[in-house]
């Protein structure tokens, strides 16, 4: 072997040893809480890397616990929610500002983008008083109003940006026979919008399982909670006898789901991430 | 709906949007694009515009939290007042300036590790090889993972007596006791700083590599056979390419980074060494219901990201332009 090919062969091995890194570091926490979660709490404290037994016990004593059920059932309603909410808002609100051009666009679009970029925290004492008002605290009706003030944005956004991509062609055809906008949404556009909504709807949706601050706040009682807030607030004897074994069980609960979800639609959801970044 | 017929059929082509201005069908269409963008604003009026005026009010009164209504106007006493000799108020509190310097911290040290390891991972990705797709898909599941949860991942994985990483870091030889990474003063920030990248390290690198796979091939090839180092293509080719790419991935990021609560309540509850102005605030307005005095709190944090958002606005500019 030469010179040439011995730097060729230790390049190659030091390209994957690289990947093989970055690999570990993206997936170990996560193999390692599904570990955790499959241990027998006596097991608990001794530090191992692969499994010897598998004991669902954790997992059984998450899912006899009521009020953990009561939260996922919870996560799925104002998730799902959200979702359909933001995409109806959203895809009227995109045929108008990608679609047509009218006075007041550009102002539009810029405060969509400025709401996009909001902390949360900002608007968490008026959004209280709303709420309250609305007499929604401590309801997931109240967390589904919330959730759009960063699902909406994003969503028309996004939605706009592929609404502009579709031909002229298209549209001009169905104003000849005289639709109205609202046909020429639900029959030229909905059709061909299809692919765009997945991707944002399924950001919009990860976006509302994972939210927080407002689920914290916004609910008081254990049957009105997320599943965020639920695996945050579980508490054993002290701060230091946290119940290691039923939280890792219920964290890799509410993860899988979303992971695959990723798997399958990892090219959706770049394309949309990209689209509301790179585009934007 | 009904279906007006119109008189005038517009003129087909590319001077169409300008052929049927003033016709009433472009009247039309702009009637029921107001209409169509209606319900949206006024969700966002509902759940935006008016609570930020309504925190922006609070911060002007003495509101607590189990009565908003009654709140009386105190001006700026909550941001600056002077009494008996001594000034008071946020702007004095050497808490809210603790949490100030930790959130600008903590937004800078993270967004710049992001950035590095962002775009290696980018560039890694960006190589033809074999189980690529499969390499992509395990970098997304940080991304994937909702912050509550890699956040107590983490505390488990960071666990002083019983956490992997101190095992191991113990039994490499490189400390000699365990330590507290979520308790100590020293190495909480470290700590909530590393949790954040690794989760947000993909997002960075997605970007990143959406720009990486729209670069022209043939300057590469041109470099190649001119046999220049790869490292310097990288700084003077690809690195010059991807900049406006890069600045988009991190405005955004810096805005959220700002803005951190998820991953700093969980790990680090309302520690002082790692309190972020979002934390301050919450523990204001919930915790003590001092509504008043968090909104002022809300307010400036606001007033920090607005900045933020005008500068993103104005390197964005261009694109917007273009756009339109």
């Amino acid at each position: 072997m030469n010179q040439y090919q011995l730097t060729k062969l230790a390049k190659r091995v030091g390209f994957y040893a690289l990947i093989a890194v970055v690999m570990v570091y993206a997936i170990f926490p996560f193999y390692y809480a599904v570990i955790t979660s499959l241990k027998p709490s006596s097991d608990l404290f001794r530090v191992d890397f692969w499994l010897s037994t598998v004991d669902f016990g954790n997992y059984v004593q998450i899912f006899t616990q009521k009020s953990f059920v009561r939260a996922i059932l919870n996560s799925i309603i104002v998730s799902l929610s959200v979702v359909f909410i933001a995409l109806l808002l959203g895809i009227t609100a995109s045929y108008a500002l990608g679609r047509v051009r009218f006075r007041g666009r550009t102002t539009v679009m810029l405060v969509i983008l400025g709401v996009s970029m909001f902390p949360q925290v900002a608007v968490l004492s008026g959004l209280f008083e709303v709420i309250r008002g609305l007499g929604l605290y401590n309801n997931p009706a109240g967390l589904i109003l919330s959730y759009t003030i960063f699902t909406l944005p994003f969503t028309v956004w996004v939605l706009t940006t592929f609404m502009k991509q579709l031909p002229m062609e298209l549209e001009e055809a169905a104003i000849m026979d005289g639709a109205t906008p609202w046909v020429t949404i639900t029959k030229v556009f909905l059709p061909l919008m299809w692919p765009a909504m997945a991707t944002t709807g399924l950001l919009a949706f990860i976006a509302a399982w994972n939210e927080f601050l407002f689920a914290l706040t916004f609910t008081l009682t254990d049957d009105q909670r997320t599943v965020p807030v639920a695996i945050a607030l579980i508490s054993g004897g002290s701060q230091h006898e946290l119940p290691w074994g039923p939280i890792m069980a219920a964290s890799v609960t509410v993860t899988v789901p979303l992971v695959i979800l990723v798997m399958i639609f990892q090219k959706r959801i770049v394309s949309g991430l990209t689209a509301g970044a790179v585009k934007g | 709906m009904s279906t007006p017929v119109t008189e005038r059929a517009p003129r087909v082509g590319r001077s169409s949007a300008a052929g049927y201005r003033g016709t009433k069908v472009r009247r039309q269409r702009v009637r029921a694009a107001w209409l169509f963008l209606a319900p949206m604003l006024v969700a966002l009026t509902l759940v935006a515009g008016w609570p930020l005026l309504r925190t922006f009010y609070f911060s002007f009164t003495d509101a607590s939290l189990s009565d908003t209504a009654g709140a009386a106007f105190i001006g700026i006493e909550n941001y600056l007042v002077y009494d008996d000799g001594a000034w008071y108020g946020l702007l004095t509190d050497p808490v809210w300036w603790t949490s100030v310097w930790n959130t600008l911290y903590f937004s800078v040290v993270s967004v710049s590790l992001e950035v590095v390891f962002g775009i290696i991972v980018a560039l890694l990705l960006n190589a033809e090889f074999k189980g690529r797709m499969l390499v992509r898909a395990a970098v997304l599941i940080p991304w994937a993972i909702p912050t509550i949860v890699s956040a107590k991942m983490w505390a488990w994985m960071l666990n002083d007596q019983f956490g992997i990483i101190n095992h191991l870091l113990m039994a490499l030889g490189i400390i000699d006791s365990p330590i507290a990474w979520t308790a100590s003063a020293t190495y909480s920030m470290w700590a909530v700083i590393m949790v954040d990248v690794w989760k947000t390290i993909p997002f960075v690198a997605l970007l990143v590599l959406a720009a990486l796979q729209m670069l022209p091939k043939d300057c590469y090839e041109a470099a190649e056979v001119d046999g220049i180092h790869p490292v310097k293509v990288f700084f003077r080719v690809t690195l010059p390419l991807i900049t406006p790419a890069l600045l988009v991935a991190v405005i955004f990021r810096l805005l959220d980074a700002l803005r951190v609560f998820d991953v700093i309540y969980v790990l680090t509850s309302n520690s002082t060494s790692t309190m972020t102005m979002s934390i301050y605030a919450r523990q204001q307005l919930v915790e003590f219901q001092d509504v008043g005095y968090g909104s002022a709190a809300s307010t400036l944090l606001f007033l920090i990201i607005a900045l933020a958002v005008v500068i993103y606005l104005y390197l964005g500019r261009r694109q917007l332009g273009v756009d339109q």
